[in-house]
């Protein structure tokens, strides 16, 4: 029964949440200040993942080929559309959930047990709005742009890798990768990580909004966060798999 | 004016609050006094509404806040300046993005004005050269004027105070304590002090509240204090061998 209480807690925070915001000028310096913070400060970490990330399933795809009627190219393909369908979206969400998760949860709930979401709210301000809109637009726009980064840089990496190890032709590979291209997958992949933005964002900050105490609890709200909304980014996967895919 | 009229309040099953009647006036500077866990710091921040009262009413001048919407309350909220016991200070701005803060919000001030009144505040809390210093790099007597500076620079009509002289040593005190006492006067502001430190209550309480157990259990001023036979009052206002010599003379 605690689910259902949560999840109604939830509803009525992010409807405090998309009221709207009390001074303009200020709510778009705050989403470009979010921007930088969340997104252009994750593009290193999103680089080195999905380098290593496309360069692994391109050797594990090449030395898993054994069979000789198999065509080499098929490496080129499958590392693309791993990296389209998947890896780009999901993990790169994943790994967002835990840098951006818990780096809201941690200054949310920071400004919770010191006072001053409600040294905001005495003001008048709308504290929900002021704080966690800005995180939202922000993560909204700035991951899927991550995500069409990541392919890119994940094909790289297994370019990389082929020309590196000479596990297989690279002219294989560059075929592999133009071979029967569906371009929905990118679309389908920036849906899925437009609502996985939304979870990131707004989860943590639910998580960290509410608590009470001390450092303690700021650290127990991180936690909460990150596991939270990585479970909400696995389930969410499954059901817009489902839905767009079928 | 502000007028309590018979509030109460709950978290849960346990009850803090008991039936509190009280009345703050213009220019005065009213303090609430009381004992760890007595209830002030609930009362205070029911007043002001960050908790909302099971039963009765809060008045702010002739409007009854304690019936106003989220919407109405904003209206009476730009009207109020509070210092909480921490300052509350947003760590990551300066302290001059702190004082500003609250006229970016709602004054329509242009740079230019909001610049010189920041300055007019801050001069006013006796505080020069910190303006680009954050929280952190300053200590707590300047962070608790910081935060007396972002309370007063919209004008307000109504100044709380949640344990204003916490953390700071005796002489800091006395100095905040006589920034309140003159702010209160200057801008003939309601003020109300939530604090256990006697030398507050002595020094600049026009009137004092005394809170036991979740009731009032005591109002009079502060030479009434010195003269009153309430036995728990006597116990927590004199419980130190300093304050007994003070009655005693």
């Amino acid at each position: 029964m605690k689910i259902f209480y949560h999840i109604g807690k939830y509803l009525l925070f992010l409807k405090k949440v998309f009221k709207r915001p009390q001074k303009r000028n200020i709510f778009i310096q705050n989403i470009f200040f979010e921007i930088e913070k969340l997104g252009i400060n994750s593009i290193i970490i999103v680089f080195i993942i999905s380098v290593f990330m496309g360069a692994v399933i391109t050797l594990q795809t090449a030395y898993n080929i054994e069979v000789s009627f198999v065509p080499l190219y098929l490496v080129g393909l499958g590392t693309r559309d791993s990296m389209f369908l998947e890896f780009s979206s999901t993990i790169v969400a994943l790994i967002l959930a835990g840098k951006v998760g818990a780096n809201i949860a941690s200054e949310i709930g920071t400004m919770k047990i010191r006072e001053q979401i409600e040294a905001l709210d005495i003001m008048g301000v709308n504290s929900e709005s002021y704080l966690v809109l800005p995180k939202i637009i922000a993560a909204v726009f700035s991951f899927p742009l991550l995500t069409l980064f990541s392919m890119f840089v994940g094909i790289f990496g297994g370019y990389i890798a082929v020309w590196l190890t000479g596990a297989i032709p690279i002219d294989d590979f560059v075929y592999g990768l133009h071979y029967y291209f569906v371009p929905f997958y990118i679309t389908y992949s920036v849906i899925k990580m437009t609502v996985f933005a939304f979870i990131i964002a707004t989860v943590p900050a639910y998580q960290a909004y509410f608590i009470r105490g001390g450092a303690l609890e700021v650290g127990r709200a991180n936690t909460k966060a990150v596991v939270y909304s990585s479970v909400l980014v696995l389930f969410f996967n499954v059901v817009i798999t489902q839905i767009l895919l079928s | 004016m502000i007028t309590v009229k018979n509030i109460s309040k709950s978290f849960g099953k346990e009850q803090i609050l008991y039936d509190i009647s009280l009345t703050f006036e213009r220019g005065k500077t009213s303090l609430i006094i009381g004992q760890s866990g007595s209830g002030k710091t609930v009362l205070l921040k029911s007043i002001i509404g960050i908790h909302e009262i099971d039963k009765g009413e809060i008045i702010f001048g002739n409007e009854v806040y304690s019936a106003m919407n989220p919407k109405e309350k904003q209206k009476i909220r730009k009207e109020i300046g509070m210092v909480f016991q921490g300052g509350a200070l947003f760590d990551s701005y300066t302290v001059y993005e702190n004082v500003i803060f609250p006229l970016r919000m709602f004054s329509g001030m242009s740079e230019k004005e909001m610049d010189k009144r920041v300055e007019f505040c801050l001069d006013r809390v006796n505080l020069h050269k910190v303006n680009d210093l954050y929280p952190s790099e300053i200590s707590g007597g300047m962070q608790k004027r910081v935060a007396i500076a972002r309370a007063i620079v919209l004008n307000p009509k109504y100044l709380f105070f949640d344990e204003p002289n916490s953390g700071l040593d005796p002489k800091t005190s006395i100095v905040i304590d006589n920034l309140i006492k003159e702010l209160t006067e200057d801008f003939n502001t309601v003020t109300v002090i939530n604090t256990h430190d006697m030398n507050s209550v002595i020094e600049i309480g026009d009137k004092t509240v005394f809170i036991y157990k979740g009731r009032k259990w005591w109002e009079g001023t502060n030479k009434e204090i010195l003269n009153s036979d309430n036995k728990e009052l006597n116990d927590f206002v004199f419980a130190t061998e300093l304050m007994r010599s003070i009655k005693k003379s």
